[in-house]
């Protein structure tokens, strides 16, 4: 429970945190809240040799309004988004699932953007940002870029951000009126999701994203498409288990996660709906 | 106003049975308290720090253990392997088991569990252990891992010169009566699990020695008892018992696990003395969660026979106990559910056990130790046999529970149980909860077809409090003394670790002695000021301890009295004990009078006293369980639990509670959602606490708690135990609710945990096949599988309604 050795540095800017990724190269990790990078690092299921401290550099902790698109900085705890008015107003599910992250502890320390560059796909903001159909913004030594979500996770904590990247926004569709649905399956109101479900809006326009169907935050494509050819909540939701890959593991097996979601999209799309 | 039994009674204004509040909490509250890791004295200038190297497989020969690399980390002082220290194995602990199954302090050419000690590394600094202990490189040679208990005895031994897997039995089924279910005209026989759970004390284990010029070791110790754990300290390094002085800091909860010592005890004392050196040694969560004893992990086959109105016959228990890796307490343990496998019933029972060794961490003491498993088997059983008839599960027991009794009562297993009173208790219970309402509101949800459907579930337990010593009658000491100041001071050989004896031993002797409460210190756990004490476990403490406090403070009046009477020139008997003055005065004659205090100024005032009780006491009660489950979900939700029970006369309402809410958390928690789990590797899959779960405050209902008191005669406070209770009752109250919410459907058993994929499964089977229960594998990851027992032997009934009764016990199972 004591980490292995290693070196800390604190970035004061964006591009200072960028000198130091080039750097240190892999060696390194970046900490924000480390609410899962320090864990790991006790249970030395991960050893880097640097951690570059990015928690305190000023102005990436935010929610802005910019017409149509909710700007938030990748350092703004989940404790403010989940609290903040601009996000409960514009894409409220975003708001509500920032609210079910861990405890109060960790959502006061834990950052949205550490959250999604950690890559969980059991965690409440993966599948939330699916959903909602989020844009992220990473900056490296080439610039800045635009990742659509759904380029964004490509697997078990892995995502497009390189090695030499650094996660800095996320750009949120605003969608203020719409309605959502958002089902988590936990044995503790604390743990992650043994199946999550995220549904924004109905019918044609439903969009509905999977949490812990497979090695990462997915569309359930196939009930999305059947709304949009007109079927019943009940019917897509049956076909929500398409193209998933459910883990088995000592909460569910594959089958009890497939029965699982087929259950929980049909609930988050009625509360989507209502 | 709460009356107390008894002659000692002499304050009629007593603090006796009030809610007073906790003496200890303001300092808990504020400065903290000073846990095992928290330790600063003087005595441990230049303490190394012990760093354990644990086997990462559960089952292999080692065939070399390099430890090169290690020895050159930063800060290592030392490191020792099984050879280098020179301590006897630990026996079996008792007579009648394989003896070939002894637990080296450090694994010996074979390594039996995931967890189990190999080196310890001794370093400077604490954080320089970890990275050591990384660099001691083992070869194995893995073997198969035993994980399944059913299959221990005829698979791979663990220990090459025992005869077999197994450890022992008590009883046989030789012993069974062959027409035992004769006069049945339904019996219905299941396999049940009782699953393995981690203690998980919120502070781990803990220790450090240090050598004094003296040659004797003190040892601090994170225990139950320090008495016991200086003898076995003292056994495990081989010297005099009067060589130890152990010393208990504030202890963080030990539910069992905390008696005696562990081996890791004894490798840090033996270092100490090697090295010249104190070392500390404090286990991380991951050591704990696998190094300290697990609780429960018994197989139940229950038999169960009776009339089609209901009425119960007959009842056969049969366990298979997996100890683990090494035997240890826990391969005692089922002598104990053997003793209480009749619960609080008429019918005649019989029952066996048999303890096999698997590659797990070994089983211990866990809040009810035996006890728990009796009363989860026969509450099940009989649940299983009301559902199965079709008749009300509160009806059922009132036509079988013995009835009340106010004289000893000796049951066919040889318990003597002081005194009970169980229909009224039960009768409470749904009085209180409103049991026919609930039933009213479960029928109208099953007509309508309600996703969420109410299952309630009702346990009536028996359990034995106080049984504990090691020879002889239960027994505990005390010593009370007043000082000059007016101040008094307590020493107890109870071991307190959250239970309040400071507030409630102090409550006892104010009572006699007048002396506020605030002015009354208690020590304990410290062997050279109490070199005996049975310390805390068993729920023993008030009845034996606190009613030593009660007898030495009466014999320290009486002490008081014969001075005073010389001082005031006055016959003692017309000398009178005056609370108000905390002293004694003469008879008519005012102002002929002198306090305790005044009488110590002369010379020093206390008395040791032993109270020695007849016997174990056996406190009882009646729990129901409302559950809600979501019958597309299987998930289940507590929604209500209510607890009657009775342990005898109450000395503090506040405290009491206390013991009962932590124990209802607790149970509640082993029957919904605790489980140590291990792959069929022996690999463990719940080692920290993102994977082993509690119930957390957002998952249990505020309890419902509701008091009899049925005093007993084996100590004059008229006290049982209530400290294990809450583990014993809510645990097959909460199980058999979920199962009761998903009965209608044809679900007649889930396994505990009672997780959602089981009781979806066991919905699933129930309509697919009319598959009455589903059970779990054992220690395989918890996924729930229909059970072809369940509905194999569920009922010797013929459609034509001939009824065929098994005779003998194969057709039974």
């Amino acid at each position: 429970m004591i980490p292995p050795q290693f070196d800390y540095v604190r970035a004061t800017s964006v591009e200072h945190a960028l000198e130091l990724l080039a750097e240190h190269g892999d060696d390194a990790k970046l900490l924000a809240g480390g609410h899962s990078l320090l864990p790991m690092m006790k249970i030395r299921l991960a050893n880097p040799a640097v951690l570059i401290d990015i928690a305190r550099i000023p102005d990436l902790s935010y929610v802005r309004d910019e017409g149509g698109t909710l700007a938030i900085g990748a350092l703004t705890k989940h404790a403010m988004v989940a609290s903040d008015p601009l996000v409960a107003l514009n894409a409220p599910l975003l708001a509500h699932s920032a609210a079910q992250v861990g405890d109060p502890q960790i959502r006061n320390r834990g950052t949205i953007g550490g959250s999604l560059v950690h890559g969980d796909p059991a965690a409440d903001l993966p599948m939330a940002v699916v959903a909602l159909g989020v844009t992220l913004v990473v900056v490296g030594p080439s610039g800045r870029r635009e990742v659509p979500v759904e380029d964004f996770f490509e697997g078990y904590f892995q995502t497009a951000v390189g090695e030499d990247e650094l996660l800095v926004e996320i750009r949120v569709p605003s969608r203020p009126g719409v309605g959502w649905g958002y089902q988590k399956f936990v044995r503790r109101a604390n743990d992650w999701a043994i199946v999550g479900v995220a549904a924004v809006g109905a019918g044609a326009d439903a969009q509905v994203a999977l949490g812990n169907m497979g090695n990462k935050a997915l569309r359930a494509s196939a009930t999305e498409a059947a709304l949009a050819a007109g079927a019943s909540i009940a019917d897509a939701a049956a076909l929500a288990d398409e193209g998933t890959e459910p883990q088995a593991d000592m909460h569910a097996d594959a089958e009890f996660r497939r029965h699982l979601v087929k259950v929980l999209t049909r609930r988050a799309l009625e509360s989507a709906a209502s | 106003m709460r009356t107390f039994r008894g002659a000692v009674k002499n304050n009629p204004m007593s603090i006796l049975g009030t809610r007073v509040l906790r003496t200890e909490d303001p300092a808990f509250l504020t400065s903290g308290g000073v846990y095992m890791d928290d330790l600063v004295d003087e005595r441990l200038t230049g303490s190394l720090y012990a760093t354990f190297v644990r086997a990462p497989i559960a089952h292999a020969r080692i065939l070399d253990i390099d430890i090169s690399a290690a020895l050159q980390a930063p800060g290592v002082v030392a490191i020792y392997l099984s050879g280098d220290v020179p301590l006897a194995d630990r026996r079996p602990p008792s007579p009648t088991f394989d003896k070939a199954m002894v637990q080296p302090l450090l694994a010996k050419g074979k390594v039996r569990y995931v967890g189990e000690p190999i080196a310890v590394v001794l370093t400077e600094e604490k954080y320089q252990g970890e990275d050591a202990a990384e660099l001691v490189m083992v070869d194995y040679d893995a073997l198969p891992a035993v994980v399944n208990p059913r299959l221990s005895a005829d698979s791979v031994k663990l220990f090459d010169d025992a005869v077999s897997n197994q450890v022992g039995t008590f009883g046989s089924a030789d012993d069974f009566d062959p027409d035992f279910f004769a006069d049945c005209e339904v019996v219905f026989t299941h396999e049940i699990v009782n699953q393995r759970v981690a203690v998980a004390s919120m502070e781990g284990r803990g220790g450090v020695s240090v050598w004094g010029e003296d040659g004797r070791l003190t040892a601090w110790i994170s225990n139950q008892g320090a008495q016991g754990s200086k003898t076995a300290l003292a056994a495990m390094i081989g010297i005099p018992a009067d060589q130890v002085r152990v010393i208990t800091p504030d202890v963080g909860g030990g539910f069992g696990a905390k008696f005696g010592a562990d081996t890791e005890h004894g490798i840090i004392s033996w270092a100490s003395r090697e090295l010249g050196r104190p070392v500390r040694w404090v286990e991380t969560r991951y050591e704990n969660l696998l190094g300290m004893t697990h609780g429960r992990d018994q197989v139940q086959t229950i038999t169960i026979g009776g009339k089609r109105d209901g009425t119960i016959l007959a009842y056969r228990l049969e366990v298979l106990q997996d100890v683990g890796a090494y035997p240890r307490i826990g391969a005692i343990l089922p002598s104990l559910t053997r003793l209480m496998t009749p619960g609080t019933y008429s019918f005649k029972t019989e029952s066996r056990a048999t303890m096999v060794v698997t590659n797990k961490t070994p089983v211990g003491a866990y809040r009810g130790a035996g006890r728990p498993e009796a009363t989860a088997a026969i509450e099940r059983a009989v649940d299983f046999f009301a559902l199965s008839v079709g008749v009300d599960s509160a009806e059922v027991r009132r036509k079988v529970l013995l009835p009340k009794f106010t004289e000893p009562h000796t049951t066919s297993t040889g318990a003597k149980y002081d005194s009970g009173d169980y229909e009224t208790a039960l009768n409470l219970a749904c009085k209180s909860i409103g049991y026919d309402e609930l039933r009213r509101e479960q029928a109208e949800r099953r007509a309508r077809g309600d996703v969420k459907q109410l299952g309630i579930g009702v346990a009536c337990y028996v359990e034995i409090t106080g049984g504990g010593a090691e020879s002889g009658a239960p027994h505990e000491n005390a010593t009370v003394e007043v000082h000059p100041d007016g101040t008094a001071t307590i020493l107890t050989g109870t071991s307190p670790h959250g239970q309040g004896h400071a507030t409630a031993w102090a409550m006892l002797a104010s009572d006699q002695l007048g002396i506020p409460i605030d002015k009354i210190t208690l020590k304990w756990g410290d062997t050279d000021l109490i070199p005996e004490g049975g310390g805390t476990g068993g729920s023993r403490s008030l009845q034996q301890g606190g009613a030593a406090v009660q007898k030495a403070s009466i014999e320290l009046i009486e002490l008081a009295r014969e001075r005073a009477a010389e001082l005031l020139e006055a016959n003692p008997e017309d000398l009178q004990m005056d609370t108000s003055i905390q002293g004694l005065k003469v008879a008519g004659s005012p102002g002929a009078q002198v306090t305790l205090a005044e009488l110590a100024a002369k010379e020093r005032l206390f008395v040791r006293s032993v109270f020695t009780a007849p016997g174990a006491t056996f406190p009882f009660g009646a729990h129901i369980a409302v559950a809600e489950v979501d019958t597309e979900t299987g998930h289940a939700t507590l929604k209500r639990i209510l607890a009657v029970d009775d342990a005898g006369t109450i000395l503090n309402p506040l405290l009491f509670d206390g013991q009962r809410h932590g124990g209802i958390g607790q149970g509640a928690a082993q029957a919904l959602l605790e489980e140590f789990v291990y792959d069929e590797d022996g690999n463990p899959l719940t080692a920290s606490f993102a994977d082993y779960p509690f119930l957390s405050a957002t998952e249990v209902p505020s309890y419902e708690l509701v008091t009899m008191e049925t005093p007993t005669s084996y100590n004059p406070m008229g006290a049982k135990g209530v400290g294990e209770a809450g583990t014993i009752g809510s645990t097959p109250a909460v199980q058999n609710a979920v199962i009761d919410a998903v009965a209608h459907l044809g679900v007649r058993h889930i396994d505990m945990p009672t997780s959602a994929q089981r009781v979806w499964r066991a919905i699933e089977a129930a309509a697919a096949g009319g598959a009455s229960a589903s059970g779990g594998t054992v220690g395989s990851g918890g996924i729930a599988s229909p059970d072809a027992t369940a509905t194999g032997i569920a009922s010797h009934s013929t459609p034509d309604g001939k009824v065929s009764t098994p005779t003998s016990e194969n057709e039974a199972i």
